[in-house]
Parts: C-alpha cells; structure tokens; sequence
C-alpha cells in the first residue's frame, strides 16, 4: 500500500505538471481537493484516466469520485479493491 | 468614424445542417419537429455505435458535388459545408459584388480543416506524403477558400471564440458597417463533426448518450452537430429597396472571468451579455418575445444560463427554447445557425419548440416551449451562444414595420 | 478621435522584453526556426495557472500583463487577441494521442488548453475582467483584425483602455510538416543573411506582441499615435499594391513625401520578398527604409512584431543599425508598416510620433 501510494503521488504531479510540488510535500491523507494542492474539477478527469491508463480500475460516475478521489490514500484503497 | 446609430439589416440567410440542407428544407422540419440526431454514419471513429451526433448525412464526395465549384477537391469538409451555407445566404440577399460597394465576409469556426488533418497527419512524417489539404488545418483557410469562390475580397477576416464565435462574427460585421468599413458583410459560422471535438468534448465527460434533452432536468449532456449558418447584414442605406428579413437591433460579448470551460453558478457574464444588448437595442426585458437559448444540454450551461434570464427578466420570462435540441450544438457554427432560427421566428412568427422536455430543472422556475408556437407574436428575439474561455455572446433581431 | 498606444508587452527571439531599450543588442541565430527568448515566466505567473499552460499562453498572457502594467492599468475594458495557429502545441499533442492511443485514455486538459481563445480567455480569468473578449483566427490577419477591432473600439468609445495583440508558437512538428510546402528554408541559415537569397523560403519564427490603446494622451506614457490602418487581399501584383498604398495615403489626406520611415516585412524568401525590393527600389525611395523579420522570424501574427517595431521608431525617433535597409536619414515623425503573408493578406498600419 505505501509503494502504491509513493507511486500514485508521482503519477499525480508529473500528469498534473505540479511543477513546485514533490513526492515528499503530499501526504497520504492530505485533501486533494479543497485542501493544500487544490485540484479543481478538471484535474479530477484527468485523474480518472491516470487510473484507468496506469492503474486499470475505472470511475464508472463521475460523482463517486468524490469519495475516491479525498486523499492518496483513498486513491490506493479504491485500486486495491478494484484490482483484484 | 463609428455611427452606433446606424441601422443595420438582415437581407440573406443561408443554413446547412443535419435538419436541412437550405434554409427551406431547414424550416420545414424546424416546424415539423424533425431532429437531426442519430447514429453517426460518415465519421470514422470508435464511439461510432456508443454516442449521437447531429450530421449531415453527406460524404465530403456528394459535398464536394453539391458545391460544384472546380476547387471544390481542395475543401474540406467544414469549408464545403460553409460553402454551400454561405453561397445561399449571399445569393438569397441578391448581392452584386460588381456595384461598387464594399462586401466582407466575417467567418468563424472551431478547428479549421482538423477533419482531413486528424486523417492524414502521420503521412506527413513518411515519404512524399499526398499534400492537398496540408495548408488546410488553421482556422483562416477555410474561410479564405469560401470567400475566393464567392468573390468576396473587400475584408475577410476569422473569429474563433469557441461556441460564442459566430454570435461575435454577426457583431463584428455589424460594427465594421458602423464605422464605416463596410456596407455589407456575410457573417456566421461553419463546423463539421471531427474526431477532435467529439473526444474533446467526451473527455470532459458531458456527451450524452442518448438524444440531448436541453433545459430538462434530466440532461446528461449535449450531442454534437455539423452545419454553417450565415446572414447577410447591411447598411440601411446599402439595402434599400431590398427585401428585408428585419433588423439587428441589440449585441453584446462580455466575459464570464469564471473557469475555462464552466460558466460561473449565477450565470454573471451570460446576465451581462444580455443586459447589454438589451440596453443596446433600447428594448424593456418584457419586449422580448423568443430567447432562442444556448441550451447546450450540460448540466453546467443550462441551470446557468436558466438562472441568468430569471435574473434578467425577473416576473416577465419569455418564451424559450433551445434548437440544439434539433441540430445538436454544432460549435462555431451555432452562433449562425441560431441566429438564421431567430430571423425566421420573426419571419413566420411562430417558436420553435424545445424537443425532448419533459421535467423542470429543479432549481429553476423556467420551463421551454414544448409544442411549435403558430401566430406567435413576434417582434423581438434574443439569441445567446456562449463558449470556453468564458465568452458570452447575446444577439437581438427585432421585427421591422 | 485620436488612438494611442500606452503600453507595450513584446516577447520575441530577440531582447524585446525590456521597454525601455530599443534593440540595444542583436541575437544572432544561425537555425532552422528561431524560438523567442521567453522572460522568467514565474515572476509573472503564479504556479497554479502555470502549470496547464503551453508556451503560447505563457508567452501570450505575459506580454499582455507586462503590456498592461506599463500602461499603469489593472483590467482593460477588451482583451483582443490575434493568433493565426492558435495554440499548436496542445493541438498537436491531444490530435497525436487520438490517432496513437486510437482515441482512449485521452484527458481533457490538452483539449481545453487547445481552444483557439485561450489566451484572450486565460487573461479575462487571471484580471477578473469582465469586458468584450475576441480572438481572431485569420492567418495573416490576425494580429490586424485585432488591431482593427482595437482601432474601431477606441473609435467607439468616449474612453477606455484596450487591450489587443498578436501571439503565435513554433513547434518542432509544425517545422517538419509545412516544409513540405517549400515555403521554409530547408537548412539553417544565418538570421544576418536573411536578405541574401541564397536558400528559397523564410526563417520561421514566433513571438508575443501586446499593446494598450486608449484616446487618452495625458495619463501615463504615450509611445505614439495609431493614425489609421487597411488590409487588403489577394492584390493582383506589384502596381495593384502600389496603388492600394497610394489610396490609403489619400485617405488619409497624406503624401508619400509625409512618411518618413517605413517598416517592410521582407522575409527572405525571394519569390514573397519581391513586391518589398520593388518597393525599396522604385517607391520609398526617399523613405528611411527598416525590416522585422531578421529579428523574429516570419509567422502569422510577425505583423505584431513590426508594428513594435514601428511604435518604437515614432516613440524613440531612432533606427537602429540592426534594422535598416537603406542610408537615408530624416526627422521622423510618421512609420508606415506594410507587410504581407504569403502575398495573399497585405497590411498597412500608420503611426505617428506624439510630442510632449
């Protein structure tokens, strides 16, 4: 689970080109939206893709990813649990 | 020097779309009911069995015929629908390019030649690649093709604003008569469905998978179209004796200053365009008989756009209703092909009806016109197109006694 | 009504950032394509807005901010943009993921950001401005049409200030593809040697070139008047664009003998440069005669980049060596620019200088 997240907070800001922002700034529980970061609606597409492409799990509605989407940490569980 | 005073008229109108290939046909089913929404048959992509369009159901070959002009090979197929668009509207208006007064034409559109380019571009990398349409792709070339088979060469110019464009090309022809630039511009708009726009847009997850339902509750999103639609305005003075159509009374272009693709949740910029061109025209928001809506079918524009007019118009709405719901939003050209339905509002005094409604939005208090309107009333309507980058674009056309 | 410009922005191959020189320097390139020399662009924009934009929109919006700061003015009242390519690399980029990726696994923001009216858009976001807000998309018309526009809202209006400008990328794809078209040069040539003719076609180049006018000549600087403007199109050969200036000079209530200085699109490729060296030769000849396209390379908003330079000759009074085609000197008071783009969109803009 700690790979996955290390690997998702890099995916994240080289597909979002957070230029300022490395591995170690983004905690895993830290608000993606709304908190630190503040990723707005159209990065939350492009993070449905980063998860379909690299991951293979599919947000199917657009609203679940609400949830999904809170921290790195939710991102992790939710591909976990889609994975398998 | 700039006359604000001047009055500027409609004397041609020219559309092609998946309702119609000439502002007749275009009438007929606008009247009818007849949407142009279906199964897409000549664009090659994926989604081909998954997501409605609204397209011509021509190739770039019958297109190509349909033109008969002998650099028809050399179009592609946004420039060939604008084209055949355009040549109606210029032809409908009895224009002589020869008398002695100046003509522009004022084009818009979203992606130039994308159609051919997304088609051919890896050839270009390879061994003499067929070049035909490589000078094509930019947003200019389409429209200089159009206006060398016209004739047109006193002002030629593009807009490309998004889906407000060629609301702003109708303004601009409008203030170039009024500073005495020109005495009569072909102005409006021509798209045609590309694998760009239609991925473009799905990315952003608002097309819907069924026939777009606009201003309903239920909308899932828009469908895209193809089409031109173009007028020609003139000088009062230009006109004279002509047949005309009615007047260009009100516009306004403002800017939204919200996001790049939403409009903000009070509808702040789409309140200003239609403000302004009210002011513009000297009408009282109760003048208004038609707003021809944008009405895109997005969740985002329509409660927007919803919230914007029970702002504006406060106990008095008008009647509403979006044609997108006929020709789907056929982008650049929708600006053209909605101000072609508003002339003829005034013309047959009647409303075209809102396809597909069915529930309320439920925040608003608003509902469209659900059955064709006869005997309507006509004298005013308003138009909106609006578009990314936050533009809003709002055009009146008022009856002329 | 009088129509001055009050602030300039100006991002280019060359040294142009700075406002305050006047092509003190000379970068000299020797390549295919030249690519502007681009300011540091975080100590204009923050890195939240930053992050999604391409070189175009950097290169646009900050220009246009730098252009609006030395105009002293925090939001204008129209964002006019010109922009013949509009933004090119993110075109390219969301078109190639279609035809790679056989459209799945495609994101948004490419296709956003690839909107023809993102500049003009991003700038409205960033200054919260509210007012008219236009891109044209005409070729070699672009930067005019919104110069036009521009010219005419000024026209329109008791006051205001107007924010209108031109911006255009080169990307490495666009190099290889419209060479087949046999209108670039197909090896690197000096930019010193534009005007030898060795090697048929231009340097293509890019650049930023934002303006403020407005009617008001007391507040702030004033670099010069934007006297009158025309386009034409398509003219049938050398005497039909004779012609066409004469007429715009008459219109104008002007003689040839009242221009002091001109500003010649000359862009190195012989067979499009012929109509300026008939010009140089049998019609400006007592004109102080000056080129652009040395500096930034031809493009399809390069006109931005010579009305620049043009402002700059009335504001300062002043050639530089680097720009000029012949030895005449005189007072200057009046710069015409005329260039054209592939011979088909033809340009005339007269600006003046404005005395204290």
């Amino acid at each position: 689970m700690e790979d996955l997240m290390t690997t998702l907070k890099g995916q994240i800001i080289e597909q979002l080109n957070l230029e300022d922002v490395a591995v170690a700034d983004i905690g895993n529980d830290d608000l993606l939206f709304g908190g630190e970061l503040d990723l707005d609606s159209i990065d939350a597409l492009e993070l449905i893709v980063l998860l379909e492409k690299q991951h293979g799990v599919k947000v199917e509605n657009p609203k679940e990813g609400k949830e999904i989407f809170k921290s790195i940490r939710t991102l992790a569980e939710f591909i976990s649990k889609h994975q398998n | 020097m700039s006359n604000n005073q001047q009055k500027i008229v409609i004397t041609g109108i020219g559309t092609f779309s998946s309702i119609g290939k000439n502002v007749e046909e275009t009438l007929k089913n606008l009247i009818a009911g007849n949407a142009g929404i279906g199964k897409m048959e000549h664009l090659d992509s994926v989604y081909k069995d998954e997501i409605p369009v609204a397209e011509i159901k021509m190739t770039n070959e019958e297109l190509r015929a349909v033109c008969g002009h002998s650099e028809a090979h050399t179009l592609t197929r946004a420039a060939l629908i604008g084209l055949i668009g355009a040549k109606e509207a210029l032809e409908d208006s009895g224009i002589d390019l020869d008398d002695g007064l100046r003509t522009g034409f004022v084009s818009s559109n979203s992606v130039g030649g994308m159609d051919q380019t997304e088609m051919v571009y890896l050839n270009y990398f390879k061994e003499n690649p067929d070049v035909t349409f490589l000078d094509s792709n930019d947003c200019g070339a389409g429209t200089e093709k159009i206006a060398d088979c016209l004739g047109i060469k006193d002002y030629v110019t593009t807009i490309s604003t998004a889906c407000s464009s060629a609301a702003n090309a109708i303004m601009l022809g409008a203030r170039l008569i009024r500073n005495g630039v020109l005495d009569r511009v072909l102005v409006g708009g021509a798209d045609c469905l590309t694998k760009f726009t239609l991925n473009g847009f799905n990315t952003l997850m608002i097309l819907d998978r069924e026939p777009c339902r606009p201003m309903d509750d239920t909308r899932k999103g828009l469908n895209l179209g193809e089409g031109a639609g173009y007028l020609v305005i003139e000088s009062e003075n230009a006109a004279s004796g002509k047949h005309i159509y009615c007047e260009l009374t009100g516009y306004c272009n403002t800017n939204d200053a919200f996001h790049q693709t939403a409009s903000s949740p009070e509808g702040d910029g789409a309140y200003n365009a239609m403000k302004n061109a009210l002011a513009m025209s000297g009408l009282k928001p109760a003048q208004i008989d038609y707003i021809n809506v944008h009405g895109t079918g997005t969740a985002n524009n329509d409660l927007s756009e919803g919230r914007a007019i029970t702002r504006l118009f406060e106990g008095n709405i008008p009647r509403l209703s979006s044609t997108k719901s006929y020709t789907g939003h056929t982008l650049a050209a929708a600006g053209g092909l909605e101000a072609v339905f508003s002339v003829l509002a005034i013309q047959e005094n009647v409303i075209f009806p809102n396809l597909r409604f069915k529930n309320r939005i439920s925040e608003l208090t608003i509902e469209p016109v659900t059955q064709l309107v006869e005997e309507a009333g006509i004298n005013h309507v308003l138009s909106n197109s609006f578009g990314f980058g936050g533009n809003n674009s709002t055009v009146i056309f008022s009856k002329v006694n | 009504m009088a129509v001055y410009i009050k602030g300039i922005g100006n991002i280019s191959p060359q040294h142009t950032f700075d406002n305050d020189s006047f092509l003190d320097d000379f970068i000299e390139y020797e390549e295919k394509f030249l690519l502007a020399t681009e300011p540091n662009y975080k100590d204009f924009l923050p890195a939240k807005s930053r992050r999604r934009m391409s070189k175009i929109v950097k290169m646009g919006v900050t220009a246009a901010l730098h252009s609006l700061k030395d105009a002293g003015i925090e939001t204008p009242d129209a964002i006019i943009t010109g922009t013949g390519l509009g933004c090119l690399k993110d075109t390219e980029k969301f078109m190639t993921a279609i035809i790679n990726d056989k459209e799945k696994f495609l994101t948004p923001i490419s296709f956003i950001q690839s909107t023809h009216n993102t500049v003009g858009g991003t700038i409205a976001i960033m200054l919260k401005c509210y007012g008219y807000n236009f891109t044209y998309v005409h070729r070699g018309f672009s930067f005019e049409s919104a110069l036009m526009d521009g010219f005419m809202m000024t026209n329109e209006n008791e006051s205001g200030n107007y924010l209108i400008g031109g911006v255009d990328e080169m990307t490495e794809n666009f190099y290889k593809t419209r060479r087949l078209l046999g209108r670039f040069k197909d090896e690197e040539v000096k930019n010193t040697e534009l005007n030898s003719y060795k090697i048929p076609g231009n340097i293509p180049g890019e650049g930023a070139s934002f303006f403020v006018l407005s009617n008001d000549k007391t507040t702030g600087k004033t670099y010069g008047s934007l006297d009158a403007m025309t386009t034409f199109y398509r003219p049938k050969d050398n005497t039909a664009v004779e012609k066409e200036i004469t007429a715009f000079l008459e219109r104008n209530n002007l003689t040839l003998e009242d221009i002091d200085c001109v500003v010649l699109g000359n862009s190195g490729d012989k067979e499009n440069d012929e109509v300026f060296l008939h010009l140089q030769e049998h019609y400006f000849q007592k004109q102080i005669q000056t080129y652009f396209k040395h500096l930034c390379g031809e493009y399809y908003t390069a006109s931005g980049f010579g009305f620049w330079q043009a402002v700059k000759i009335a504001s300062t009074q002043r050639v530089p060596d680097s720009i000029r085609l012949n030895e005449i000197d005189r007072p200057i008071k009046k710069v015409l620019m005329y260039n054209h783009y592939n011979k088909v969109n033809h340009s005339l803009i007269l600006v003046s200088h404005v005395g204290v």
